[in-house]
């Protein structure tokens, strides 16, 4: 199918684009990447009545590396340049990690890492990830900027904590912490194909080798990408054994909301979480090792 | 601003090599703006959803989706589509000739957006193990081979591999 009439606009600037969202708020939409956008248009699902293409807006891409080793990422910065940042590898590991399992080479030239934020799709890597580094997104809008933490961030399904006249301009990831590991885990039919359930992970240990904190984020089990706050803390203060992990996996299991759908029952999401959990967990512990 | 008439933008874009003035609709999107505006059909349309890649083309040298871009988006950016590839009838691209030799395609539908996806890393692509070609093929849907030949014509083109 084709997509709906629409106004097309293609501001030179984060002010330009949000005085226009600021004037048309209701009827109007962002296009960042436009792939999940244009879709959505292409089969009807979605007819802004107006398009502001902030694909010109330079300012909004780059990735900068602060002198704590944080990092700030446009909101339109490409996911395949994100995928080869070496800022990126070094700084926040488990990012770089998650990127190759969005979609294909293809759509990742044109996503964006805001765009998927945004998005809010329960089944996409990057929210989960999000959650589990403990990101902050900066959002602009008529009555100035705010920080949003990730986890205040996600609602329900495609819902986000965005007013419809703010934008998402960048995203702080704090630099991940010494003597801390992480991994990414997801089970899809065929790469690139969104995942049945996965799991992104981030833990930290003290230094009598105890984890001093550890954060799990889900992907496709929920309405809404969502942290496992039980099975996290039932690690800290383990020596994350393979006991521990199953302990947490158990935990994990628990705490989701899956549904069934044509790809996988909610039966079979849960066992899929129990099974991602307990391999994300020893993954990124053994990270820890290999890092001296 | 808007009245009940589509927009129409004025738009200024390189396709193959050539500069192209035109005018689009707001909606149009680019696979219809080459198709129908530019005759250049070698670029298909399967699934307007952006999950076959038979659409596939080079914007800004980079391997994207048509089907996922408004022509509009195309003012001021490059796009190479499959007719770019060959000199001429007579002389194919050494990829295309490698996809003849090895029997890489039977319809053929979804021959232009995978050489699409694969001319600009070749060298890099046909030098990688089978999985990882595979991998690479991830993203265009095949209907008909089965893949097997479409990896032996790139495996074909290995630099680092005496041809036999
Ligand atoms: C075939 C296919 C397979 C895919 N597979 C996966 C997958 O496996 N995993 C995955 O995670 N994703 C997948 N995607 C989606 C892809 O990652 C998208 O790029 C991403 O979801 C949206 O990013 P975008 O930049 O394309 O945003 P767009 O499509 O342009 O926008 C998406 C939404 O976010 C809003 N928006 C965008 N940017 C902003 C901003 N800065 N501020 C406020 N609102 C904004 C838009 O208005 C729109 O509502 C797939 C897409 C396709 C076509
Ligand atoms: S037509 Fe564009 S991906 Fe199928
Ligand atoms: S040759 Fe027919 S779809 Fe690939």
């Amino acid at each position: 199918m084709k997509p709906p009439v629409f106004e097309y606009h293609a501001p030179g600037s984060t002010d330009e684009a949000l005085a226009l969202l600021g004037e048309h708020a209701w009827e109007a939409k962002i296009l960042a990447g436009g792939q999940s956008l244009v879709p959505a248009m292409n089969f009807r699902l979605a007819s802004p009545a107006i398009l502001i293409d902030i694909n010109g807006v330079d300012e909004l891409s780059g990735i900068e590396t602060a002198a704590d080793g944080s990092l700030r990422i446009g909101a339109m910065t490409r996911q395949n340049v994100v995928e080869s940042s070496d800022q990126v590898r070094a700084a926040a590991p488990l990012l770089h990690k998650a990127m190759p399992w969005i979609a294909h080479p293809q759509i990742r030239a044109r996503g964006t890492l805001g765009g998927s934020i945004a998005h809010a799709d329960p089944a996409a890597e990057l929210p989960a990830v999000m959650l589990a580094l403990g990101a902050e997104f900066h959002a602009r809008g008529p009555s100035g900027e705010r920080a949003i933490p990730a986890d205040e961030f996600f609602f329900g399904l495609l819902m986000t904590a965005l007013a419809p006249d703010e934008m998402l301009t960048a995203i702080s990831i704090p630099a991940q912490a010494p003597r801390s590991g992480t991994a990414f885990v997801e089970f899809a039919r065929r790469h690139g194909d969104y995942a049945l359930a996965g799991v992104a992970v981030t833990l930290t240990l003290g230094s009598d080798g105890t984890c001093e904190s550890a954060a799990l984020g889900l992907l496709s089990v929920s309405e809404a990408p969502m942290l496992a706050v039980q099975a996290a803390s039932a690690l800290v203060g383990t020596a994350v054994e393979l006991s521990d992990a199953e302990g947490a996996a158990e935990l994990a299991a628990g705490e989701i909301d899956p549904t069934g759908d044509l790809h996988a029952s909610a039966d079979y999401r849960r066992h899929l979480v129990r099974v991602l959990v307990r391999r994300a967990v020893v993954e990124a512990r053994a990270g820890i090792e290999d890092r001296g | 601003m808007s009245d009940n008439d589509p927009q129409r933008i004025a738009i200024e874009t390189r396709v193959n090599g050539t500069s192209v003035h035109a005018e689009v609709e707001s909606r149009t999107l680019l696979t219809d703006f080459l198709r129908q505006d530019l005759r250049l059909t070698g670029t298909n349309v399967g699934c307007e959803h952006g999950v076959c890649g038979a659409c596939t083309v080079l914007f800004d040298g980079e391997p994207v989706r048509a089907c996922l871009i408004f022509a509009v988006q195309a003012n001021g950016h490059t796009i190479e589509t499959v007719e770019s590839l060959a000199n001429s009838e007579e002389e194919l691209h050494p990829l295309q000739e490698a996809f003849r030799e090895a029997h890489a395609l039977q319809c053929g539908f979804c021959t232009p957006g995978i050489l699409m996806s694969l001319a600009p890393d070749l060298d890099e692509i046909a030098a990688l193990d089978e999985d990882a070609i595979r991998e690479r093929l991830s993203g265009n849907l095949c209907r008909c081979t089965g893949y097997q030949h479409i990896v032996d014509a790139i495996q074909s083109m290995n630099p680092e591999a005496d041809g036999d």
